[in-house]
């Protein structure tokens, strides 16, 4: 028995719907995770502003294009924890008992963190703007940019759904997402130039997903040609996403055993 | 009942089959060739002390466990093949409620019903329905997480019945309700195999079974050990009515238990260090007169005396030769086997 492609999607809905619910009936979740990168964004802009040498640029234009990728990246730990939690209660055993599409589950997962993206996003970009930060080109690059953010959160979110359902442990999950968000925020574009660190590290900071992102909604906001990076993110997005959705598809097939 | 009319299959075709079905969890062989069948429009109850593997059988027969070897069917299809079949005609009732906190109560029987697949508008008719049934339409638009644990398991129980599925797999589904709720659940289930539905149950009383089932298997370390209708095993392992009794002087329990014995009572119980013996009520009621009497002739002084409905305990011993404790204590050592289910 194989399952209509509408009742698929229906599944999806219902259960993007579920998650959704949680962050309005627990508001506190979203406002503690809205505040933190608010004060973050502060802290960055008037701490470093003055220290780092950003070629003219104002700092606040300079790193809150790569804050936004920043707040996606740092999003997708918090899908591992929610996902292990998730599979630690009896709920995930009716989920798996009912004739609902395999995906569903962990798809409106990822369909619900996208609107917390979306949400944290528009606001980081509003405080932004009070602030100094700027898009010089108009509404177009705004959208262009807020979407592939969004994207980039959905790829990553789906790495942190794989971690969560393999290690099936919330502390466990929130420790192993810190193992490899770290040095993709850090070792990237995003804070400083890559020019100042050392060769080594340039080598890794080039290959990184987290630069060509930064770089191209830096370029979008500057109102500059995004040239090849928004190629290199693309194909980023679309390899982790082709990679992680159905290794994350696999393990929750594999809960059986 | 609407739900008969709903039905997807006759009385006759919803069974339960399981061949040879073994599971493995580490060092502990948690279901060993266990076989069995389940008549369509049956209460079957499988009953046994924690860690026999009464969990993990619900778990392979409801998709969410794969078995290592043997193969089961449920409603003709098989639980490994035709996962997804299966799926659309089981409801199920975990050990422990599965409800979501964050919605209400009608909001959580609405999604279970929309996933699978009634539609949002008979979801939302069906709800209602159950809400009603269960005694939860006050509670309705209130989150779960305000609910009481009693009103959880049962808006738990009303989420298995909102597709109305013919096979219902229910684990342990009394266990920590209060006596009120346990009869309303009794009732429910009853309802439930007068419908032609299918009813799948585990559990740890023998009154539960007994009242329920129309066929009882006996359950232990992954195996079953006996198997037929609740007078059959009544007949065959000591669930007759017994006579219970407390000795004030826990020391002269065995000489207690040797004055039974010589007085004619057979499977005479003993436990020295609670002072405790039982043994079957030959006789009706009339047997606790003459205990009286044997023990003020020996000169042992009783602190209880009383007639008891034969439990798991008593059926086990009668079986095995020892109790569920020690059957407890045996698993807990080796690990225990229903609590390694992932």
């Amino acid at each position: 028995m194989s399952l209509k492609i509408s009742d698929t999607i229906s599944d999806i809905i219902v259960m993007t719907r579920r998650d959704i619910l949680k962050y309005i009936r627990l508001p506190q979740l979203l406002v503690f995770n809205a505040m933190l990168n608010v004060v973050l964004l502060l802290l960055f802009n008037y701490v470093f502003g003055g220290a780092i040498n950003t070629g003219g640029i104002k700092y606040v234009q300079y790193f809150l294009p790569g804050f936004l990728a920043q707040t996606v990246v740092f999003g997708s730990t918090q899908t591992s924890v929610g996902i292990a939690e998730d599979l630690s209660k009896g709920l995930i055993d009716r989920f798996r008992s009912l004739p609902m599409a395999r995906s569903a589950f962990l798809t409106g997962r990822v369909l619900a963190d996208a609107v917390r993206y979306a949400i944290l996003i528009v606001l980081m970009i509003i405080v932004g703007s009070a602030i100094g930060f700027r898009f010089e080109n108009g509404v177009g690059p705004v959208i262009a940019g807020i979407a592939l953010i969004i994207l980039f959160g959905i790829a990553l979110t789906w790495v942190g759904v794989f971690i969560g359902i393999s290690v099936k442990d919330t502390e466990t999950a929130q420790v192993a997402g810190f193992v490899w968000v770290f040095p993709l925020v850090f070792a990237s574009s995003l804070y400083v130039p890559i020019a100042t660190m050392p060769s080594w590290l340039q080598v890794f900071a080039n290959i990184n997903p987290v630069t060509p992102m930064v770089d191209t909604i830096r370029a979008l906001s500057l109102g500059m040609s995004v040239s090849s990076s928004l190629w290199k993110i693309l194909a980023w997005e679309a390899a982790i996403i082709l990679v992680f959705l159905p290794l994350a598809l696999r393990r929750y097939r594999l809960l059986t055993q | 009942m609407p739900e008969s009319k709903e039905r997807k299959f006759e009385c006759t075709g919803a069974s339960i089959s399981a061949e040879g079905v073994s599971k493995r969890f580490g060092k502990v062989q948690a279901l060993d060739k266990l076989s069995f069948k389940v008549d369509p429009g049956t209460v079957f109850a499988l009953l046994g002390p924690n860690g026999s593997g009464k969990t993990t059988i619900v778990r392979i027969l409801t998709t969410l466990l794969r078995p290592d070897s043997g193969t089961a069917h449920v409603g003709d299809y098989d639980v490994v093949r035709e996962a997804q079949s299966v799926r659309s005609i089981i409801g199920l009732a975990g050990q422990y409620p599965a409800v979501d906190e964050n919605l209400t109560g009608q909001e959580n029987l609405g999604m279970i019903g929309q996933l699978y697949h009634l539609g949002r508008q008979k979801a939302r008719t069906r709800s209602d329905e159950l809400l009603e049934i269960f005694d939860l339409a006050d509670a309705g638009n209130r989150r779960v997480k305000t609910y009481s644990g009693g009103m959880r398991r049962r808006l738990d129980l009303a989420a298995t019945l909102v597709a109305s599925p013919p096979i219902l797999f229910l684990d342990e589904p009394t266990t920590g309700l209060d006596p009120r709720s346990r009869l309303g659940l009794w009732e429910v289930i009853s309802q439930q195999s007068e419908n032609c539905n299918t009813v799948f149950l585990t559990t740890q009383y023998l009154e539960e079974a007994d009242r329920l089932a129309n066929k009882i298997a006996i359950m232990d370390n992954g195996r079953i050990l006996r198997e037929g209708s609740p007078q059959e095993l009544k007949d065959c392992c000591g669930g007759d009515t017994h006579v219970k009794i407390k000795v004030t002087d826990r020391t002269r329990t065995l000489e207690a238990v040797e004055a039974l014995r010589e007085f004619g009572k057979e499977s005479v119980y003993g436990v020295p260090e609670t002072g405790e013996i039982s043994f079957p009520a030959i006789g009706g009621s009339s047997v606790l007169a003459d205990v009286v009497r044997r023990m003020d002739a020996v000169g042992i002084e009783l602190a209880e005396l009383g007639l008891k409905q034969p439990t798991l305990d008593d059926v086990f011993l009668a079986i095995t030769g020892h109790t569920t404790e020690t059957t407890n204590q045996i698993n807990n050592k080796e690990g225990n086997a229903d609590s390694t289910k992932k």
